[in-house]
Protein backbone atom coordinates (compact mmCIF):
# COMPACT_ATOMS: atom_id res chain seq x y z
CA UNK A 1 0.00 0.00 0.00
CA UNK A 2 1.25 3.25 -1.05
CA UNK A 3 1.66 6.24 1.52
CA UNK A 4 -1.59 8.07 -0.32
CA UNK A 5 -3.50 4.70 0.92
CA UNK A 6 -2.31 4.35 3.95
CA UNK A 7 -3.57 8.00 4.44
CA UNK A 8 -6.69 7.67 3.10
CA UNK A 9 -7.51 4.81 5.53
CA UNK A 10 -5.70 6.31 8.82
CA UNK A 11 -8.16 9.19 7.81
CA UNK A 12 -11.29 7.18 7.67
CA UNK A 13 -11.61 7.69 11.71
CA UNK A 14 -12.97 11.56 10.54
CA UNK A 15 -16.00 9.74 8.86
CA UNK A 16 -14.86 12.31 5.84
CA UNK A 17 -17.05 13.59 3.51
CA UNK A 18 -14.11 13.98 1.02
CA UNK A 19 -10.47 13.26 0.61
CA UNK A 20 -8.26 15.01 -1.40
CA UNK A 21 -4.63 14.07 -1.31
CA UNK A 22 -1.83 15.21 -3.86
CA UNK A 23 1.85 14.72 -4.09
CA UNK A 24 4.08 17.84 -4.54
CA UNK A 25 7.29 15.30 -3.64
CA UNK A 26 8.78 15.89 -7.33
CA UNK A 27 8.39 19.56 -6.52
CA UNK A 28 11.00 19.24 -3.66
CA UNK A 29 13.05 15.92 -4.64
CA UNK A 30 16.74 16.55 -3.70
CA UNK A 31 16.43 18.97 -1.13
CA UNK A 32 17.37 17.68 2.55
CA UNK A 33 13.84 16.24 3.69
CA UNK A 34 13.12 14.62 1.07
CA UNK A 35 14.47 11.31 1.66
CA UNK A 36 12.04 10.79 5.52
CA UNK A 37 9.16 11.15 3.03
CA UNK A 38 7.09 12.39 0.46
CA UNK A 39 5.24 16.32 0.58
CA UNK A 40 1.75 15.80 -0.15
CA UNK A 41 -1.71 18.74 0.08
CA UNK A 42 -4.62 17.38 1.72
CA UNK A 43 -8.05 18.48 1.34
CA UNK A 44 -10.32 16.97 3.55
CA UNK A 45 -14.01 18.05 4.05
CA UNK A 46 -15.57 15.95 7.34
CA UNK A 47 -18.95 16.91 9.79
CA UNK A 48 -16.11 16.61 12.91
CA UNK A 49 -14.44 19.70 12.04
CA UNK A 50 -17.68 21.80 13.59
CA UNK A 51 -16.57 23.86 16.29
CA UNK A 52 -13.23 23.43 15.70
CA UNK A 53 -10.39 25.90 15.16
CA UNK A 54 -8.13 25.41 12.75
CA UNK A 55 -5.56 24.38 14.79
CA UNK A 56 -7.76 21.85 16.05
CA UNK A 57 -8.75 20.65 12.83
CA UNK A 58 -5.04 20.16 12.00
CA UNK A 59 -4.31 18.29 15.20
CA UNK A 60 -7.06 15.76 14.33
CA UNK A 61 -5.76 14.92 11.50
CA UNK A 62 -2.25 14.33 12.74
CA UNK A 63 -3.63 12.37 15.25
CA UNK A 64 -5.34 10.31 12.49
CA UNK A 65 -2.33 9.50 10.41
CA UNK A 66 -0.43 8.69 13.62
CA UNK A 67 3.11 6.95 12.90
CA UNK A 68 2.94 7.91 9.04
CA UNK A 69 3.77 11.98 9.83
CA UNK A 70 7.13 10.29 11.19
CA UNK A 71 7.70 7.87 8.24
CA UNK A 72 6.03 8.50 5.25
CA UNK A 73 4.92 11.89 5.10
CA UNK A 74 7.55 14.86 5.32
CA UNK A 75 5.75 17.74 4.56
CA UNK A 76 1.72 17.76 4.79
CA UNK A 77 -0.33 21.28 3.83
CA UNK A 78 -3.73 20.86 5.60
CA UNK A 79 -7.43 22.29 4.26
CA UNK A 80 -9.84 21.03 6.72
CA UNK A 81 -13.68 22.28 6.49
CA UNK A 82 -16.84 21.59 7.35
CA UNK A 83 -19.46 20.46 5.08
CA UNK A 84 -21.59 23.26 5.54
CA UNK A 85 -18.34 25.39 4.83
CA UNK A 86 -17.97 23.66 1.84
CA UNK A 87 -21.93 24.59 0.69
CA UNK A 88 -21.61 27.78 2.16
CA UNK A 89 -18.24 28.86 -0.29
CA UNK A 90 -20.03 27.10 -3.34
CA UNK B 1 18.30 21.90 31.78
CA UNK B 2 17.01 19.42 29.56
CA UNK B 3 15.30 19.96 25.97
CA UNK B 4 12.24 20.53 27.42
CA UNK B 5 12.75 22.96 29.85
CA UNK B 6 14.97 25.09 27.39
CA UNK B 7 12.17 24.89 24.99
CA UNK B 8 10.08 26.43 27.66
CA UNK B 9 12.40 29.10 28.68
CA UNK B 10 12.68 30.25 24.78
CA UNK B 11 8.65 30.64 23.89
CA UNK B 12 8.06 32.05 27.32
CA UNK B 13 10.91 34.75 27.55
CA UNK B 14 10.36 36.00 24.24
CA UNK B 15 7.31 37.33 22.73
CA UNK B 16 7.60 35.73 19.22
CA UNK B 17 9.50 32.56 18.62
CA UNK B 18 9.60 30.82 15.18
CA UNK B 19 11.37 27.19 14.90
CA UNK B 20 12.16 26.61 11.13
CA UNK B 21 14.32 25.25 9.26
CA UNK B 22 17.31 27.39 8.18
CA UNK B 23 17.26 31.37 9.20
CA UNK B 24 14.91 34.22 8.24
CA UNK B 25 17.55 35.09 5.81
CA UNK B 26 18.13 31.72 4.40
CA UNK B 27 14.87 29.86 5.06
CA UNK B 28 15.87 26.09 4.10
CA UNK B 29 11.93 25.13 3.36
CA UNK B 30 9.27 26.67 1.30
CA UNK B 31 7.46 26.37 4.66
CA UNK B 32 9.75 28.07 7.23
CA UNK B 33 10.48 31.06 4.44
CA UNK B 34 6.53 31.13 3.69
CA UNK B 35 6.13 31.53 7.70
CA UNK B 36 8.91 34.56 8.07
CA UNK B 37 7.25 36.06 4.96
CA UNK B 38 3.92 36.27 6.94
CA UNK B 39 5.61 37.37 10.26
CA UNK B 40 7.18 40.16 8.09
CA UNK B 41 4.42 41.03 6.72
CA UNK B 42 2.15 41.26 9.87
CA UNK B 43 5.39 44.17 11.31
CA UNK B 44 7.18 41.59 12.87
CA UNK B 45 10.65 42.03 11.91
CA UNK B 46 12.37 40.79 15.30
CA UNK B 47 11.51 38.03 16.43
CA UNK B 48 13.57 34.85 17.48
CA UNK B 49 13.95 32.48 15.13
CA UNK B 50 15.06 28.88 16.37
CA UNK B 51 16.96 27.13 13.43
CA UNK B 52 16.14 23.53 13.80
CA UNK B 53 18.26 21.88 11.53
CA UNK B 54 20.89 23.43 13.61
CA UNK B 55 20.12 20.81 16.62
CA UNK B 56 18.58 17.57 16.24
CA UNK B 57 17.96 17.41 19.81
CA UNK B 58 15.70 20.48 19.30
CA UNK B 59 13.44 19.41 16.17
CA UNK B 60 12.80 16.27 17.81
CA UNK B 61 12.47 18.69 21.03
CA UNK B 62 10.03 20.80 19.74
CA UNK B 63 7.63 18.51 18.20
CA UNK B 64 6.95 16.98 21.37
CA UNK B 65 6.52 20.46 23.44
CA UNK B 66 4.56 21.28 20.87
CA UNK B 67 2.33 18.31 20.25
CA UNK B 68 2.35 19.40 16.50
CA UNK B 69 4.47 17.15 14.12
CA UNK B 70 5.87 19.12 11.90
CA UNK B 71 7.59 22.50 11.58
CA UNK B 72 7.63 25.88 11.08
CA UNK B 73 6.13 26.77 14.24
CA UNK B 74 4.96 29.51 15.18
CA UNK B 75 4.77 30.76 19.54
CA UNK B 76 3.35 33.79 20.48
CA UNK B 77 3.44 34.63 24.30
CA UNK B 78 4.20 31.09 25.44
CA UNK B 79 1.82 29.57 22.87
CA UNK B 80 1.79 27.50 20.00
CA UNK B 81 -0.40 29.17 16.96
CA UNK B 82 0.25 26.81 14.55
CA UNK B 83 2.48 26.11 11.19
CA UNK B 84 2.39 28.17 7.90
CA UNK B 85 -0.93 26.54 6.61
CA UNK B 86 -2.41 28.40 10.08
CA UNK B 87 -0.51 31.53 9.57
CA UNK B 88 -1.34 31.68 6.24
CA UNK B 89 -5.28 31.19 6.89
CA UNK B 90 -5.02 33.73 10.00
CA UNK B 91 -3.30 36.41 8.04
CA UNK B 92 -5.63 35.87 5.10
CA UNK B 93 -8.48 36.36 7.62
CA UNK B 94 -6.76 39.47 9.20
CA UNK B 95 -6.39 37.37 12.66
CA UNK B 96 -2.81 37.57 12.94
CA UNK B 97 -2.44 40.79 11.88
CA UNK B 98 -4.50 41.65 15.08
CA UNK B 99 -2.63 39.10 17.24
CA UNK B 100 0.62 40.36 16.66
CA UNK B 101 -0.33 44.00 16.16
CA UNK B 102 0.77 45.10 19.85
CA UNK B 103 4.34 43.04 18.88
CA UNK B 104 4.93 44.40 15.66
CA UNK B 105 8.23 46.21 15.63
CA UNK B 106 8.18 48.40 12.70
Amino acid sequence: MNVIEQMRERLAVLAPESIDIGDDSHLHAGHAGARDGGHFRLTIVSPRFAGCRTMERHRLVYDALGPLMKQGIHALSITAQTPEEIRSTS
Amino acid sequence: MDIQQKIHATVTGNPVVLYMKGSPQFPQCGFSARAVQILNACGIKEFVAVDVLADPEVRDGIKAYGNWPTIPQLYVNGELVGGSDIMTEMYQAGELQKQLEPLANA
